[in-house]
């Protein structure tokens, strides 16, 4: 007999406490299943609205054509697609390397002090709202150039990006194990080859993840580029000039008068939607394989 | 010609390392070792002559002070902010705290495996036996391929592991991971071999592997392998070192330490009656 169960009380629920039982359980489940669709309900009434919408306006000529005069029907948003692929990847270009340096930098480098401060300063960078971002930049760019340009908006985009990509790559440095950097020194390799080819490898998903996210955050943002981007209804031939793009696109045919461009801004909106829809896709994949390492 | 020249010599032409008579000049010379993290002093004063090619066995109660004194041996404890070391260490006749000298370049004359085994999760087998002298800068695939065979020869895992090189290091049992790290660490040829409790976490029979291979190693590196296993420690070395808090107690021939100590306090620690 073993001494240390010996008093063990077997515990049996009576019929009504187990009845009782169930009906809580059946309760909470109720109010979980009520709450979980509360969430979802605004994300499929946005769905089914852009579709609604837009829809009918997806056609070729969305995809193919310059927006029409205004006034005249048809024509279609091909400037603005394309304008937003050159600002994302001049946005790209500016965000994802200072991004990724400056959390390696937080991860690997630094002192406590200056890391705290840095964290702070990127803290509350990432909650400056981002039109705030579009007047520095208007400042520091188109005021002494006399320009509006693509350069401008992809660089208000690119620094919004700098403070997301920074904490994320920070953070998923800090997961890898303090053991695969002391094996890489252990072996007299240098210590920023550990970093760039072991620490970084190992945390190349989470990092990957935090780019998509930023990415699909600063793809939507309409404010910072009014001032900056400016928007064109023609193609754009050099960075140096405006540039259209489709949250700017959207707006300027939203407010406009004729039911036509409505359409076409829902048709907008659509495939903005769903590029970022495709983007969160990619992420949830990658992230799930992530165990693997 | 500096030593580094040297070494980067010796890597690419993959020359056995030319040591001076053997029996004559020491694998370490410690002397006067001290080691402090913070205000915490870890070692004291310790002194003594690591011999060549031979296995010694480090062994003393937890915290005593084994892992920081390995530690030193390679330069690892100066990555801990804080800590800060005093005193002499020469390995083969060169003083490896010279200011002169990188730890980098210490560190691939003195190998270590770690209690945990390690092999880096992103890469192949062949990738983390080869990954020293990849990131030390050799290119040449036929040296490179040469390495990687002779390493897993050597570490005891090539039979086990030869069809399937490309595979993840991790997917390989607890016991061939330690030794895909062993394999690691012998592929930039170190003179020396520092291991932490190397078998710590691995089963009978994958320790013995270890053991046995302690044994055919020592032909060619000089071992320093810390254990807290007093069987392990009669087994495989030739002389012991008995550590106790932060100080060499006895240092001899392992047969003396475990029959016959000069030491009570050893005494009473390899007899099983403290630690
Ligand atoms: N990173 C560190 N920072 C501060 N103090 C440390 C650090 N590592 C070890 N110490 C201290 O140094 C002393 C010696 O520790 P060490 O790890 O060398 O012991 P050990 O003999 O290897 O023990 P074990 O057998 O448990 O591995 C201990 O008092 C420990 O608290
Ligand atoms: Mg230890």
């Amino acid at each position: 007999m073993n001494n240390l169960y010996s008093n063990v009380v077997h515990f049996r629920p009576s019929e009504r406490q187990q009845k009782l039982r169930r009906w809580k359980s059946y309760f909470v489940k109720l109010a979980l299943g009520c709450a979980t669709i509360l969430v979802v309900t605004p994300l499929f009434l946005v769905l089914y609205f852009l579709a609604k919408e837009g829809a009918s306006s997806l056609t070729v000529d969305f995809f193919t054509q310059l927006p029409k005069p205004s006034g005249e029907i048809g024509g279609g948003m091909a400037n603005a697609i394309v304008g937003s692929i050159t600002l994302l990847a001049l946005a790209s270009s500016i965000g994802i390397p200072l991004g990724i340096l400056g959390g390696v930098y937080l991860a690997e480098y630094g002192n406590e002090t200056v890391n705290y401060w840095i964290r702070l300063c990127a803290d509350i960078l990432n909650g400056v709202p981002s039109i705030v971002w579009g007047m520095v930049v208007y400042a520091i760019l188109v005021i002494p150039f006399k320009a509006f340009s693509a350069y401008a908006g992809g660089l208000a985009l690119g620094l919004i990006m700098i403070p997301l990509i920074m904490r994320t790559t920070e953070e998923v440095i800090l997961l890898v194990p303090q053991s695969y950097r002391e094996a890489g020194l252990a072996l007299g390799i240098a210590r920023w080859k550990i970093i760039s080819s072991i620490v970084l490898r190992t945390a190349l998903k989470g990092i990957v993840t935090g780019v998509l996210v930023a990415i699909a955050r600063v793809s939507g943002e309409t404010a910072p580029l009014i001032f900056t981007a400016f928007g064109n209804s023609f193609w754009n031939h050099s960075l140096a000039q405006p540039i259209a793009a489709l949250p700017l696109q959207i707006y300027t045919y939203a407010i406009s008068p004729y039911e036509d461009l409505h359409h076409q801004a829902w048709a907008g909106a659509l495939v903005l939607m769903l590029l970022i829809l495709g983007i969160n896709i990619i992420v949830r994949f990658i992230s799930r394989n992530k165990s693997t390492t | 010609m500096t030593s580094i020249d040297n070494l980067k010599k010796r890597i690419i032409i993959g020359t056995q390392v030319i040591k001076p008579t053997v029996s004559v000049i020491p694998a370490f010379e410690i002397r006067n070792l001290k080691l402090w993290y913070s205000q915490n002093q870890a070692l004291h004063d310790v002194s003594f002559d690591i011999a060549a090619n031979q296995v010694t066995a480090i062994i003393g109660p937890s915290g005593c002070g084994k892992s920081t004194f390995l530690r030193s041996l390679n330069r690892l404890h100066e990555t801990i902010a804080g800590s800060r070391m005093e005193g002499s260490i020469k390995l083969f006749g060169d003083d490896l705290y010279l200011k002169s000298i990188d730890a980098a370049y210490v560190r691939r004359r003195v190998g270590m495996v770690f209690q945990k085994s390690n092999p880096f999760p992103t890469m192949s087998i062949a990738e983390n036996v080869l990954v020293g002298l990849r990131l030390n800068g050799v290119n040449d695939q036929k040296f490179l391929k040469q390495r990687l065979e002779e390493s897993l020869r050597l570490s005891a895992l090539w039979d086990e592991v030869k069809d399937f090189l490309d595979r993840p290091g991790v997917s390989l049992s607890g016991g061939q991971q330690q030794r895909l790290c062993i394999a690691r660490a012998l592929a930039v040829q170190p003179e020396v071999l520092l291991m932490d409790e190397p078998c710590s976490a691995l089963d009978p029979i994958a320790t013995m592997k270890i053991e046995e291979l302690i044994q055919t190693l020592r032909t060619k590196v000089s071992i320093v392998i810390v254990t807290h296993n007093m069987q392990q420690a009669s087994r495989c070395s030739n002389k012991t070192a008995f550590f106790y808090l932060g100080r060499l107690i006895e240092y001899s021939e392992t047969r003396t330490i475990f029959t016959n100590p000069l030491n009570p306090q050893t005494e009473a620690y390899v007899s099983g009656r403290f630690g």
